[in-house]
């Protein structure tokens, strides 16, 4: 990789930062790639990830199905250790470098320091085990503590998390919970050792809208009490305008863009978050025709040489022949906002104004 | 009575008996999975139907498309009752109400080639277009922004949003008078969401179908619909034209689903005043008396003691495009406003 965008400080993490350095964030992780070898090829699902995190902050990280958002949380919670999958760079947690280190290791994190909350509570809740028992599972395997004193901190969890009754509740199975509970309760399970990192992989798409709203209002609410990080994946722009400090947009497993929530939204600065936001109904817009963005994103068996959205950016003319398809660019970060694109600052910002 | 409507429900009822177990009495109990629903459909418009999940929004599409049978109340598509059809009647209504469903990978067959799925209406309905079947697929096929080398492929070699263009290919392939699109880009992501939206907009204003739009995704439906009728437990709570209902909504219900909609604008989802639900849908088998609302209500909280008893006691009149189906939509502005 070639080093050609200036040094930054902030978010996100650039490779030119030294890994020796003592003064390490939270979490930062440095060139993540993952690639998933198949009988058709090499699947590049991540390709040269960099973020950094701290304590009590919210990362949003967007996008559409097939970005590898997910893929970067399942790399992070050393979910494809013993897999095909291959993975490279660096995830330093509190200096623990989460890709190299063993399962047996990555076993004393989990749940404990990294927790993490799923898309689908029906299918990451045992049907056999009462969800009692699941959640106090966890607080056995990392605690030395009685089946009691377990019994009695998943009960309180519940009741943290705003499950009714949760003496009661403690003892009835997945199936008796409706999809908003099960999710609470999938909430309970990944907080009931306070970890100081959780991982939330769309937590509420599966949710309406009003329960979607408890929920995030309730993930708020933990976050603060016990100044934990969160990452929050989702491919909704909605989700991220309420909760996030921060976003990280990924497209074909780049980051495209990230920057402070604010800055994303009214300073966007990357053809496809652009086209993202345009092509989102809103409450407030008249209607009319909507702008989608054309074509479809590309196959992640063969990415294209340039920049990985050339092929469905409207703008790659603008940057001069060629440069879009024959060359990909660099994240480049300016004061903590970073982008990937071969469009300068003003032919972007005219850009914006002219849509 | 509106002239130009295509489609109207009266007081549609969908009532699912429980089964108990062996020796316990049956028959006893319900689920009103819809509970007395009117609403009538103009030709070329679209009505949205919106509402949580178990809400019966989707049960009144799928009786709207006959795919079930109501349990009380009638359907109209044009004056005739649908309910009475058989026979001959009901193989030609078929042709007037087609659906499009949520699921683009598993409402087409694997094993079929998207020629195939988007010709099986016109063969079940023996109809012969002019320059062949395969043509009129083809240009099907184009119509909805595929191509017609398409025609031999097999929906696994689609994207989610190519395949929600076959089901709409198939759906329009009878020329309907009214498709009943139930939660049609869910599935699919923002920037394809996009492009299927203006897609159905487009086919609506070229040959003028009107759609029953089902969606729990408020700013689609506000995108997309003319009329909009907000659902709670079996009943509309509140229907009217699409700005009116969103510049004013007066049912607590609507507000506060409304105000659950993440606004995709930081500083605007800062400073919005927002109003929590508490709690889950009741259980439709179980439905609280009175206003089947009044258990998550945050207005109901704020009202003295005759007001609530009023709540509890006794079932509000439908929602009317005049008043929502509440006792205390009046006061509610100003109510509201001092909660929070």
């Amino acid at each position: 990789m070639t080093q050609l965008q200036p040094s930054p400080a902030g978010q996100p993490a650039t490779r030119t930062a030294h890994p020796a350095t003592g003064t390490a964030a939270f979490l930062e992780v440095r060139n993540l790639s993952v690639k998933f070898p198949t009988d058709d090829g090499l699947v590049s699902a991540v390709n040269g990830m960099d973020f950094s995190l701290e304590r009590g902050q919210t990362l949003g990280i967007v996008g559409e199905s097939g970005s590898g958002k997910s893929v970067t949380s399942q790399a992070l919670m050393g979910l494809l250790k013993g897999t095909s999958a291959r993975v490279t760079g660096q995830a330093l947690f509190q200096g623990k470098d989460l890709v190299t280190l063993p399962e047996s290791g990555m076993r004393q994190l989990r749940g404990r320091n990294i927790g993490m909350i799923f898309q689908d509570p029906l299918s990451a809740l045992h049907p056999f085990y009462t969800v009692g028992h699941q959640i106090a599972e966890a607080y056995l395997v990392h605690n030395k503590a009685s089946k009691k004193q377990a019994r009695a901190a998943a009960v309180d969890m519940l009741g943290r998390v705003g499950i009714p009754s949760p003496e009661q509740r403690y003892d009835e199975y997945p199936h008796h919970f409706s999809g908003g509970m099960r999710q609470r309760a999938m909430i309970a399970m990944a907080l009931i050792c306070e970890p100081e990192l959780l991982i939330a992989d769309e937590p509420t798409t599966a949710l309406d809208v009003t329960v979607q709203a408890q929920i995030l209002d309730l993930m708020s609410e933990l976050q603060e009490e016990t100044n934990s990080a969160l990452i929050l994946i989702t491919h909704d722009l909605g989700v991220v305008a309420e909760v996030c400090d921060s976003v990280l947009v990924m497209y074909g497993g780049q980051c495209v863009e990230s920057g402070p929530v604010d800055e994303i939204f009214y300073d966007t600065r990357h053809p496809y978050t652009l086209g993202l936001l345009k092509s989102m109904p809103t409450l407030s817009s008249s209607s009319g025709r909507l702008n989608p963005i054309p074509g479809q994103p590309p196959s992640l068996l063969d990415l294209p040489k340039g920049c990985i959205f050339s092929a469905r950016c409207e703008y790659a003319a603008l940057a001069g022949d060629g440069v879009c398809a024959g060359q990909r660019p660099e994240l480049v970060v300016e004061e903590g906002h970073g982008k990937r694109c071969h469009l300068s600052g003003p032919q972007i910002v005219t850009i914006r104004n002219t849509r | 009575m509106d002239t130009q409507a295509i489609l109207q429900v009266e007081n549609l009822q969908k009532h699912f008996p429980i089964k108990g177990g062996l020796f316990s009495a049956t028959g006893s109990k319900t689920v009103k999975a819809v509970d007395g629903v009117s609403f009538s459909l103009a030709r070329g418009q679209t009505l949205g139907l919106v509402g949580e999940s178990g809400c019966g929004k989707s049960t009144t599409g799928r009786m709207v498309a006959r795919l079930m049978d109501p349990t009380g109340g009638r359907i109209l598509i044009d004056g005739a009752d649908i309910g009475q059809l058989g026979g001959r009647d009901l193989y030609n209504f078929r042709r007037k109400v087609q659906m499009i469903f949520q699921d683009p990978f598993a409402s087409l067959n694997p094993r079929q080639t998207v020629g195939t799925a988007i010709a099986a209406p016109m063969l079940a309905q023996k109809i012969n277009p002019a320059g062949g079947l395969k043509n009129r697929v083809k240009e099907l096929l184009e119509q909805v922004g595929l191509k017609p080398e398409h025609y031999n492929r097999f929906p696994h070699e689609f994207s989610g949003g190519q395949r929600q263009r076959v089901g709409i290919a198939r759906a329009i392939s009878l020329n309907p008078s009214v498709i009943v699109c139930d939660e049609p880009v869910s599935a699919l992501d923002v920037s394809v969401q996009a492009q299927v939206v203006n897609l159905l907009q487009e086919i609506q204003r070229d040959t003028g179908v009107a759609y029953i739009f089902i969606a729990h995704d408020l700013s689609v439906v506000r995108h997309i619909s003319h009329e909009v009728a907000v659902m709670y437990l079996g009943k509309i709570v509140e229907q009217g034209p699409r700005e009116e209902l969103f510049r004013d909504p007066r049912h607590p219900y609507t507000r506060a689903l409304l105000s659950a909609v993440p606004l995709p604008d930081p500083r605007a989802a800062r400073q919005q005043q927002k109003i929590r639900l508490r709690g889950d849908l009741p259980s439709p088998a179980n439905p609280p008396s009175g206003c089947v609302f009044r258990t998550r209500c945050p207005l109901f909280g704020t009202l003295g003691a005759e007001h609530q008893q009023r709540c509890i006691s006794e079932i509000p009149r439908p929602a009317s495009a005049a008043a929502p189906a509440c006792h205390h939509a009046g006061l509610e502005s100003a109510a509201l406003a001092g909660v929070q």
